[in-house]
């Protein structure tokens, strides 16, 4: 497939997604933390294994920021296996076999659920900059207005990693009746300075490419592809470690014998990462990654429960499961530290366990060990406890 | 207190744990402080309905817990036990593990801290073969209940019954109930006196309670 075509598949999948798709009317608006009703809007999802007749298998994963809803299937744009295929699938912690599991596409997503990208029925253009601004809580929301179009009360367990850990987060603390088990991984309750400003730089990246053209790029025909690959790029470096990179790469040359004195890709390291840009920009969408990005700057669980974060997890009967990576630099432990501090506080059920890992923040959907072991083993017990 | 039940006439449980396990009133909330595997953790929740959780240093320790359906953080009893709010625990236990802390006295004012009751079992060094062991060898005792050298020990802070009950007078700790080992397991002697046991007892369990500001013992949780 061509980069053309291939850009056309990613487009193609905002309205008519390679995935199940649930439509919600006038009568169901999406109310958002900012004071606005979306309406109408559309979630799209997938779904692994069979609900049981007590509609008590139910296991919402929840998606990063550039993840999607094809958390254990092959990608549709790519042909990639799903982002979380390590985690989901028979006889996989998250096992198929006796879970019934849902993952989508989280508002202001570019991948089916309804977002910067897709029709404006008031303009019958893209909603571009139109689109209100989406937070992680109005993400939840979405999901649970989801659950609830499934008939699905109350959840086994909400899981996921990095901002979909920020999800199950919020999970926890809207709706705990609805959690039985949470598994928040290699995340945080507060997004931090440090990652607001990497964020910041990404979305100066996209905003700085001529072809972004304030975000009406759609209209134009053509895409800030420059930006978002260079956002993307910044990004990239911050889901990986030194000790990751240097192993990776060190300081070898691609493909020739010595450098050319050149701004050239000499270095392997750069070679990597141009191509981690170029193939970003084929499923991506620009304006989506402005969103997403923003919905977790905002993100600060305690200062939505009067400065304390104990105080979102008070009185939960929920079973929670945090773990973190010793080389994650993004979310490092001490996020998932005081994540289980404030459990501990509010006297909620707690599990915790810091995963040795050299390979920094992506290590969450590579196939660590002590991971699949830890969540595994702390579901099964869990299954068990709830007669699954 | 009723502390017999005839549910507790385990084989190859540690006679440790039973100890400790009758000292825990049923339906209470406990932190077992260095829980290991989960055999004590997991033999609270299930035959004293105990609402259980727990710290353990090592990954290894915690998956297992995990996996066994325990409430189990990844964590340190020096560094960890100050996150926790006051009163938060009917009882904390600490299971042959102070005598591997770095800071024992501030780890036991924190047991107390955030249970109202806390359970410490310690190895005797004040044990008559470990005694000889260092009369007559002249070096750092190696027993079968202290395998390890000196350099290889984590055990940093060895004590004897006499000191530790020393200890707790310092910081102001009531002992409601003290019982000391023999190698087999069995109590020694059951009335004896303190230098009996400081002799003869391998271990000791103590159960520990806070003092109120008149020096009086604030209230048991329950079935007493």
């Amino acid at each position: 497939m061509t980069g053309d075509a291939l850009r056309y598949a990613s487009v193609s999948q905002v309205e008519s997604p390679d995935s199940l798709v649930a439509h919600f009317g006038p009568e169901r608006p999406l109310v958002l933390d900012s004071g606005v009703a979306l309406s109408p809007f559309q979630i799209a999802y997938q779904t692994y294994g069979t609900l049981n007749a007590a509609r008590s298998n139910a296991v919402l994963v929840c998606h990063a920021l550039t993840g999607d809803q094809h958390a254990a299937n092959v990608h549709p744009v790519t042909g990639k296996p799903g982002w979380w295929s390590t985690m989901i699938g028979p006889g996989r912690p998250i096992d198929t076999d006796r879970y019934f599991v849902v993952c989508s596409n989280v508002i202001g997503g570019c991948l089916g659920s309804t977002g910067p990208s897709s029709v404006n029925p008031a303009t019958g253009q893209p909603w571009a900059l139109a689109f209100p601004l989406v937070t992680i809580r109005d993400m939840v929301r979405a999901q649970a207005m989801l659950m609830d179009y499934l008939g699905i009360g109350t959840l086994f367990c909400v899981a996921g990693g990095s901002m979909g850990g920020m999800q199950v987060l919020e999970w926890a603390a809207s709706y705990p009746e609805r959690v039985y088990t949470a598994m928040p991984i290699a995340t945080a309750a507060i997004h931090s300075a440090q990652n607001i400003a990497f964020g910041e730089v990404g979305r100066q990246a996209i905003m700085a490419d001529p072809d972004w053209r304030g975000g009406r790029y759609l209209e134009a025909g053509v895409r800030p592809a420059q930006g978002l690959a260079v956002a993307r790029m910044g990004a990239h470096i911050t889901y990986l470690s030194e000790s990751a990179l240097h192993r990776k790469f060190g300081r070898r040359l691609q493909d020739r014998a010595a450098p050319t004195f050149t701004f050239d890709a000499d270095f392997q390291v750069e070679s990597y990462l141009r191509h981690q840009g170029e193939a970003f920009v084929e499923r991506f969408d620009a304006n989506s990654y402005l969103y997403v990005t923003r919905a977790m700057d905002y993100f600060d669980l305690a200062g939505s429960h009067g400065g304390v974060l104990a105080n979102a997890f008070r009185g939960s009967k929920t079973r929670f499961c945090v773990a973190s990576f010793s080389s994650d630099w993004l979310f490092p432990t001490s996020d998932s530290r005081a994540v289980v501090h404030a459990l501990n506080a509010a006297g909620a059920s707690v599990s915790f366990v810091e995963i040795q890992s050299d390979k920094g923040h992506d290590a969450f959907l590579l196939d660590e060990p002590e991971l699949t072991a830890t969540t595994g083993g702390f579901l099964r017990a869990a299954a068990r406890m709830r007669g699954i | 207190m009723r502390i017999s039940s005839p549910r507790f006439e385990h084989d190859g449980v540690r006679p440790d744990y039973l100890l400790v396990a009758r000292m825990v009133a049923p339906g209470s909330k406990v932190l077992d402080v260095g829980c290991g595997d989960g055999a004590l953790l997991d033999l609270l929740v299930r035959e004293r309905d105990a609402d259980g959780r727990g710290i353990e240093l090592s990954h290894e320790g915690v998956s297992r817990c995990v996996a066994r359906g325990l409430s189990v953080i990844q964590g340190d009893a020096d560094t960890d036990l100050a996150d926790y709010p006051d009163d938060c625990f009917d009882y904390v236990i600490l299971s042959q593990t102070l005598q591997a802390t770095r800071q024992p006295r501030k780890v036991l004012e924190n047991l107390l801290r955030i249970g109202r009751r806390a359970i410490v079992s310690l190895p005797n060094f004040g044990h008559w073969r470990v005694r000889a062991h260092l009369a007559l060898k002249g070096t750092m005792p190696v027993t079968k209940n202290l395998p390890d050298t000196w350099y290889d020990t984590p055990n940093i802070h060895f004590c004897t019954i006499r000191d530790f009950v020393e200890l707790c007078d310092v910081i102001g700790a009531g002992i409601e109930r003290a019982v000391a080992l023999h190698a087999s397991g069995r109590p020694a002697g059951v009335n004896a006196p303190w230098w009996f046991w400081n002799l003869f007892g391998t271990q000791a369990v103590f159960l520990l309670y806070r003092k109120d500001e008149n020096g009086h013992r604030t209230a048991h949780p329950t079935n007493e």
